[in-house]
């Protein structure tokens, strides 16, 4: 009995190492695993990278408005005014900077020292509020005076507006630019890595070598997929741990989701290297093509950084067609909305169904180079 | 050669590359245990027929057999019977010696043992032994030439395909490699060669020049000499490949 199973054992083993039927399987992946670790440069800027990037525009970049300065005018004190101005210098999002003339705010917004004034005036016994913003920078401008409303509340109104902003209700930015880093990172790592490493072997003309040998196309190709799925996978890991731990983006029970999505990403990503390495000939074809066809779109059309709903109908159209788009829309629901995985079911089989489509022309791209 | 059976045979094989026509009906044999000669130009066809012989790249029209085995239905066995050795003599300059090795026979389907036997027989035949844990990419160009020569014969195939093995070399160097060729055949491997150095053209048992993508010359050196009534390879390849269209 142990014997047999020792024997099991064995041959199984063999089949991983790659006699028998699998020529070589495992030595080929073996082989490109030595050299993703060799390359020392590569393999640093691939791990450190995407905490680089995830870090800078969790925290540095950052569409918050923060330390708002304000200063305020008042042309006559009540407990009503002081009681206001109390609960603006308490508040985090303000740096309130006293009271001055109504003749200094313009020289003060023009210098821009302030990025606001408050001015209350009484009349009749009821304060009228007016705000006066810095508009150079419409973005800062709208939030300063979104916050200062808030603070105000609705003076007069007989019902005063609740407003509740769901599922990131700090708006925090650095939530937000999670997924689209995500989206980001494993085009770069996955498309461009995998398509210049397999067009390196064509210049090098070790790809020759390895489709002289009975090794089969397929196993070439997985040979080269698998150490890169292995590497893009511990990247996914690093991220997710520190968007859910630094960034502190809350742990719910999508993170399985999250996963799952994830890796179809990284399988389409990959296809589009080895679709890349197909069509070009030179690493640095390789490297232009991907960059320019692959990782601008990103950036600009998958609503990373814009909004999709702003965009004229054309680059809607064109957005489409890009995965990043449907993947980085999947991860928002996902992982700052928390919703379930029926939610993005349509992502979820649009980025399926592109896999399936890329890897095919990939593949039969790859066999019939011939 | 003591004989007479056919390793290479083709016969009209021919590629197009959409209205180029890179290799012309081209018809040849060669026998076991031979050094062949495939001489030309660049641009002349040779690579594409090497291509098309080692089944990297399958013909247009015409036929041939490789090692017994047809050159467009049985391109998968031909792949176990042949060996191949690229223009660059590539090999993964980011492994070591004997990670190359390796690689190379557990693609061929060799076992534990045999490759340590076989590694520890080439290490001592090439006088690599001390180099076995250097990184390809550092070793001399010469001994890369070697290592690659091993790698491409590590499963002892019937016939080896060498592209252009000896450009870039030194001529002393080349001469060595020479002396390797020439063992591999006495033990009855076939060697297919091309080469632009007409020096090297001597060594082979038979010769043939492509021009423009189809073959002009074809016969041994010296008979090849005696036919154009000139003393070198050099001047017999000048008269044949006169009046050539494609090249440089």
């Amino acid at each position: 009995m142990y014997r047999q199973w020792t024997r099991f054992f064995v041959l199984s083993l063999k089949m991983l190492n790659g006699e028998n039927e699998m020529n070589g399987f495992g030595s080929v992946i073996k082989k490109e695993a030595l050299y993703i670790m060799r390359d020392r440069r590569t393999m640093v800027i691939t791990l450190v990278m995407p905490l680089i990037l995830l870090l800078l525009f969790g925290f540095a970049i950052s569409t918050e408005v923060n330390n708002i300065r304000l200063v305020a005018v008042v042309d006559r004190h009540c407990d009503a005014t002081r009681d206001l101005l109390e609960r603006f210098a308490v508040n985090d999002y303000f740096s309130y900077l006293g009271e001055v003339n109504q003749v200094d705010v313009e020289p003060l917004l023009r210098s821009g020292k302030i990025d606001a004034a408050l001015f209350l005036k009484t009349d009749d016994g009821k304060i009228i509020p007016q705000i006066v913003a810095d508009g150079s920078n419409t973005t800062s401008a709208r939030a300063v005076t979104g916050y200062i409303m808030g603070v105000i509340g609705e003076p007069s109104a007989s019902q005063p507006v609740l407003t509740y902003t769901l599922y990131n209700p700090q708006m925090k930015s650095s939530y937000n630019f999670v997924p689209g880093i995500m989206g980001m990172i494993f085009i770069l790592i996955c498309a461009i890595m995998t398509s210049v490493s397999i067009v390196r072997e064509k210049e090098s003309g070790t790809m020759d070598l390895l489709l002289v040998s009975p090794t089969r196309p397929g196993t070439i190709i997985l040979g080269k997929l698998i150490p890169y799925f292995v590497l893009s996978c511990a990247i996914l890991a690093i991220m997710l741990l520190l968007a859910y731990t630094v960034l502190g983006l809350p742990l719910s029970g999508s993170i399985f989701n999250v996963v799952a999505l994830s890796l179809i990403y990284i399988v389409l990503a990959l296809s589009i290297g080895l679709l890349v390495s197909t069509i070009v000939d030179s690493q640095l074809t390789a490297l232009i093509v991907s960059a320019v066809i692959f990782m601008v779109p990103v950036i600009m059309l998958s609503g990373m950084i814009f909004p999709i709903d702003n965009m004229p109908g054309v680059l809607q159209a064109v957005s489409c067609i890009i995965p990043a788009r449907w993947y980085i829309e999947a991860m928002r629901k996902l992982m700052i909305q928390q919703l379930d995985m029926a939610y993005v079911i349509k992502e979820g089989s649009i980025l399926l169904l592109m896999t399936m489509v890329l890897l095919f022309i990939s593949i039969t791209k790859f066999r019939s180079s011939r | 050669m003591n004989s007479i059976e056919k390793v290479i045979s083709v016969k009209n094989l021919t590629k197009k590359f959409g209205s180029f026509t890179a290799v012309d009906h081209i018809t040849f044999d060669v026998m076991k245990g031979e050094i062949f000669g495939f001489l030309g130009a660049n641009g002349a066809g040779k690579t594409t027929a090497m291509r098309m012989l080692c089944g990297l790249s399958y013909p247009t029209s015409g036929e041939g057999s490789v090692a017994g085995c047809d050159i467009t239905s049985q391109a998968e066995t031909i792949k176990r019977r042949i060996g191949y050795m690229s223009q660059k003599f590539s090999l993964y300059g980011d492994l070591t010696v004997m990670e190359n090795i390796r690689l190379f026979s557990t693609i061929y389907g060799m076992s534990d043992k045999d490759i340590k036997t076989v590694s520890a027989r080439l290490f001592k035949e090439l006088e690599m032994e001390e180099m076995k844990n250097a990184l390809v990419r550092d070793i001399p160009v010469g001994w890369k030439q070697k290592l690659a020569f091993a790698t491409a014969t590590i499963h002892n195939p019937q016939v080896v395909f060498l592209d252009e093995p000896t450009g870039g070399v030194d001529p002393v160097t080349r001469r060595r490699f020479w002396e390797l060729i020439y063992k591999a055949a006495a033990d009855g491997m076939t060697v297919f060669v091309t080469t632009h150095y007409l020096d090297e053209a001597e060594y082979c048992n038979r010769v043939s020049i492509m021009v423009d993508g189809k073959i002009s010359a074809l016969d041994n050196p010296a008979a090849l000499k005696k036919k154009y009534n000139v003393s070198t390879m050099d001047e017999v390849f000048r008269i044949v490949a006169k009046n050539a269209q494609r090249g440089e």
